[in-house]
């Protein structure tokens, strides 16, 4: 794979992988703003509404209708937070040339699809239409609301709103229900021209295309986007718990219950030199098959159906996921901080380290065989200028970590907020 | 082994069956990084009756299959799971109806983690102890499936349709049907589903399939064995058992599934099938035809849409689900488009653009070696070629779907499963 990177005006890039292993290519345009609680519910919407149709495909009939022709070409909007930012990108996945039955050319015109998607939408008195508006914003509602519906999930997303209130970061990416419902056209528009002018800009293509091709096919369809913006992009870590522990619960109608625990990093993240270590670490203690909260809190005590921490990587932190019966909130609670203390204090085998340090290789490595896994990892990348502790640069700093900067980084590791879904009594 | 060059694809797979009856596919593609192995049985959730070696009929508890795939990992000295998780590997299991599919994808030691793989699955490995163990992690399990709208709406529309057979049961059965299981249940049908016979090994990435063979025939049994015999409830009417069935959930907007219960395809043709039940799940379900866009418009679906094609041996459906405030009105809705297509035909030039779509769709799935593997394995179990497809659907034409749309999506053959939310 060879990779490629392009400035096309101040704000505005494009980066290629240019591979001949997948089947498809993938070109993604992504506009990145500061996540707001004043503008997340528009940059939420935005995308819906585009997707609706264009001024040459106005319903999403006709709108599926061209991309079925491109062989089905997968043309979605995905709504992503990066750190403390909200990432809107259309990402469009469609067969390679040698796999197209008349052997035309498939990168051309869903380029330009992509294009008028995004750009050039139909329009009703000068701005979106409003019954588009009013569906999609019903749907967004809805999507917010089901959030609910998926409590292993929920009892994350409720643990974050918990301990970062007041920060960015707590910003739900789809916005709020109430604003989804009320928006008006007008509001809309003008918040999607904002977007169009001030957001950063990233175009990304995965594929067997040159990237001259790839640029040409670039600046035809997005021409009114290669303007310049002055869009920085950045993400407030906070390292230390701002006080002490904080438990909060809430009831519902469940029959399992939820335990998430929210740990900050003390300020490690994907920029640190002790990222590496933080990986393995976080990989020991709580994610995969050879982690101490599986065997041990899962298999050995049977306490938790799963148990598993994850990392966010620009926001330094650490979030702790189980599923625990009722009556077994506090064994449950006690015995995952019981293993990160070994993890602390240095108490685990060379072995464990040993298979935290391959899981983490095989995870770094293995992201190249897949093509969405190699978009998010570049705009990430080139989001947070951490291109050069992505993929194999990475994997032979891991390969290097010791079981004294595992116990290190895991000392770092804070406690800040306990959240717990519990039943309802009766 | 056998070289098969899918030209058209651009895929080359290799084929071999060892004395011992395994079949084993490997599909070789030197520019990933990852390799894959995938070790299934072709023994499901809805495997519940068969045939024991002496002859007799055998009934199991519902939920068997599934535990058996959690207790598979126990070896005598220790715990696959970990023991290839120490090699970087990332190993991990599934149970479907029908299959039970143990899988591991690294970047490094696959030969001896094939070995692991291949040992572990095929070399029993259960006390008393540790299956009443399992009885309690599994019962968490099944306790978060039923506290999950999307599979509890999935069960009542299956229970609806089907009266006998047995894919009406739950894969991982109920609380109550696995405290039935005992370390005996396991080794009697470990005995009668994990024989190379009843198995298949597939494999992918930048890997010498030879390899691949010689490691199977170093690891398991020569001794040659078939595959089982197993019968899955008293053959089915044509029609629902109930159709229309609801409870109430903490969801926020009502879920459905509504399902059209088909005709199982004849012997070698469910590939063809499949082709064609999917391309009708478009022609009623894909936002690129007209029903899906006036429902979306009327409000009466919303983005969390979807629909599948199913099939077992001894069953087949049709299932589109989703999240409604009306989902009597969307089913009527959908009952009318299909008959008004099944009288009127399909337009030629939407059935032309959606088979191309289709294609596409199916040769981006390629992409995965994870879904190469695991549609390779099915189409073995049932006596097919999953690479032919672009030849299949080059057979296919729009006559098919709308007797398809004739035949399976009638008032009788329609059933609904709501889960709506609490007061």
């Amino acid at each position: 794979m060879r990779q490629h990177w392009k400035r096309l005006a101040d704000g505005v890039e494009l980066a290629v992988n240019q591979t001949d292993k997948f089947k498809t290519g993938l070109l993604g345009v992504t506009l990145t703003i500061p996540l707001d609680a004043d503008t997340a519910t528009a940059g939420a919407l935005i995308p819906e509404v585009l997707g609706r149709g264009s001024r040459n495909y106005p319903d999403m009939e006709k709108l599926s209708a061209a991309a079925d022709a491109l062989y089905g070409a997968s043309l979605g909007p995905v709504v992503r937070q990066r750190g403390e930012s909200q990432c809107v990108s259309f990402l469009c996945s469609f067969i390679d040339d040698r796999y197209a039955l008349d052997g035309s050319a498939v990168l051309e015109p869903a380029a330009k699809l992509m294009g008028e998607v995004l750009l050039d939408p139909v329009l009703q008195d000068g701005v979106f239409r409003r019954d588009y508006v009013e569906s999609e914003g019903a749907n967004l509602a809805d999507r917010i609301q089901a959030r609910v519906n998926d409590k292993r999930s929920w009892a994350v997303f409720r643990l974050i709103q918990e301990m970062c209130a007041g920060e960015a970061y707590a910003v739900d990416k789809l916005g709020n229900a109430d604003q989804a419902k009320d928006m008006k056209p007008e509001m809309l528009w003008a918040a999607y021209r904002s977007l169009l002018s001030g957001a950063k800009v990233n175009f990304y293509y995965g594929g067997g295309a040159q990237p001259e091709r790839v640029e040409d096919a670039v600046r035809r369809a997005f021409a009114p986007l290669l303007t310049g913006r002055d869009a920085p992009v950045c993400c407030q870590v906070i390292a230390e718990p701002k006080g002490p522990v904080r438990t909060v619960t809430d009831a519902m109608d469940v029959t399992q219950g939820k335990l998430a625990m929210g740990f900050r990093t003390g300020g490690i993240t994907v920029e640190s030199d002790d990222y590496p270590a933080l990986l393995v670490c976080n990989t020991l203690f709580g994610a995969g098959a050879n982690s101490r909260l599986f065997l041990n809190v899962r298999e050995k005590m049977s306490l938790c159906y799963y148990a598993s921490s994850a990392l966010d990587k620009l926001k330094g932190l650490m979030v702790v996921s189980s599923g625990v019966e009722f009556a077994q909130f506090d064994r449950a609670q006690e015995a995952i901080l019981k293993q990160l203390d070994e993890v602390r204090r240095g108490r685990f085998s060379g072995e464990e380290l040993n298979a935290a340090i391959r899981s983490v290789v095989t995870d770094l490595r293995g992201r190249q065989d897949s093509q969405g896994q190699m978009e998010d990892d570049r705009l990430t990348g080139l989001l947070f200028h951490c291109a050069a502790g992505e993929g194999e640069a990475l994997a032979q700093e891991v390969e290097r970590v010791t079981a004294d900067q595992v116990a290190e980084v895991a000392r770092k590791l804070k406690l800040d907020t306990i959240y717990r879904l519990t039943g309802k009594e009766g | 082994m056998d070289k098969l060059e899918y030209t058209a694809l651009g895929q080359t797979v290799y084929h071999c069956v060892l004395p011992n009856g395994l079949n084993i596919y490997v599909d070789v593609r030197p520019e990933y990084t990852k390799q894959f192995a995938f070790f299934a049985t072709h023994y499901g959730g809805m495997d519940l009756r068969f045939r024991d070696e002496d002859g007799s009929w055998l009934e199991t508890p519902a939920g068997v299959a599934h535990f058996l795939e959690h207790k598979t990992f126990d070896m005598k000295d220790g715990n696959a799971l970990q023991l290839m998780a120490a090699n970087g590997t990332d190993p991990n299991a599934f149970t479907s109806f029908n299959m039970t599919g143990y899988y591991f994808d690294g970047v490094r030691g696959f030969e001896e983690n094939l070995h692991t793989l291949l040992s572990f699955v095929s070399v029993p490995w259960f006390t008393q102890e540790s299956v009443d163990k399992e009885q309690g992690i599994i019962a968490q399990e099944i306790r978060m499936y039923e506290d999950d709208p999307a599979s509890e709406v999935f069960e009542g529309l299956k229970a609806a349709m089907y009266t006998r057979h047995s894919v009406r049961t739950r894969i991982a059965g109920t609380v109550e049907s696995i405290s039935h299981i005992t370390a005996d249940t396991l080794y009697q049908c470990h005995r009668t589903f994990y024989r190379p016979g009843n198995m298949v090994l597939c494999a992918a990435g930048n890997i010498d399939p030879q390899r691949v063979a010689d490691i199977a025939r170093e690891v398991l049994s020569d001794a040659p064995a078939a595959a089982a015999v197993v019968d899955h409830g008293q053959p089915e009417p044509a029609e629902v058992g109930e159709t229309f069935t609801r409870r109430t959930m903490p969801v926020s907007i009502p879920m459905f599934a509504l399902g059209f219960k088909g005709t199982p395809a004849a012997e070698g043709t469910g590939l063809r099938q499949r082709l064609v039940a999917e391309l009708v799940c478009d022609v009623l379900f894909s936002p690129s035809a007209p029903l899906y866009n006036r429902l979306y418009e009327q409000g009466l679906l919303n983005g969390s849409f979807g629909s599948s094609y199913y099939a077992f041996p001894g069953c087949a459906w049709i299932m589109a689900e989703g999240e409604s405030r009306e989902p009597e009105r969307v089913r009527d809705e959908v009952l009318k488009e299909a008959a008004r297509l099944g009288a009127e035909g399909i337009d030629q030039a939407l059935w032309d653009r959606l088979k191309n779509a289709a294609y596409g769709s199916m040769v981006r799935h390629l992409n995965s070696m994870e879904d190469t593997c695991i549609e390779l394995a099915e189409a073995h179990f049932n006596g097919e070629d999953y690479l032919s497809f672009p030849q299949v659907f080059q057979s296919i034409d729009r006559a098919d779907g709308e007797m398809l749309l004739r035949e399976w999506c009638v008032e009788e053959r329609t059933a609904l499963s709501v889960i709506e939310p609490e007061e």
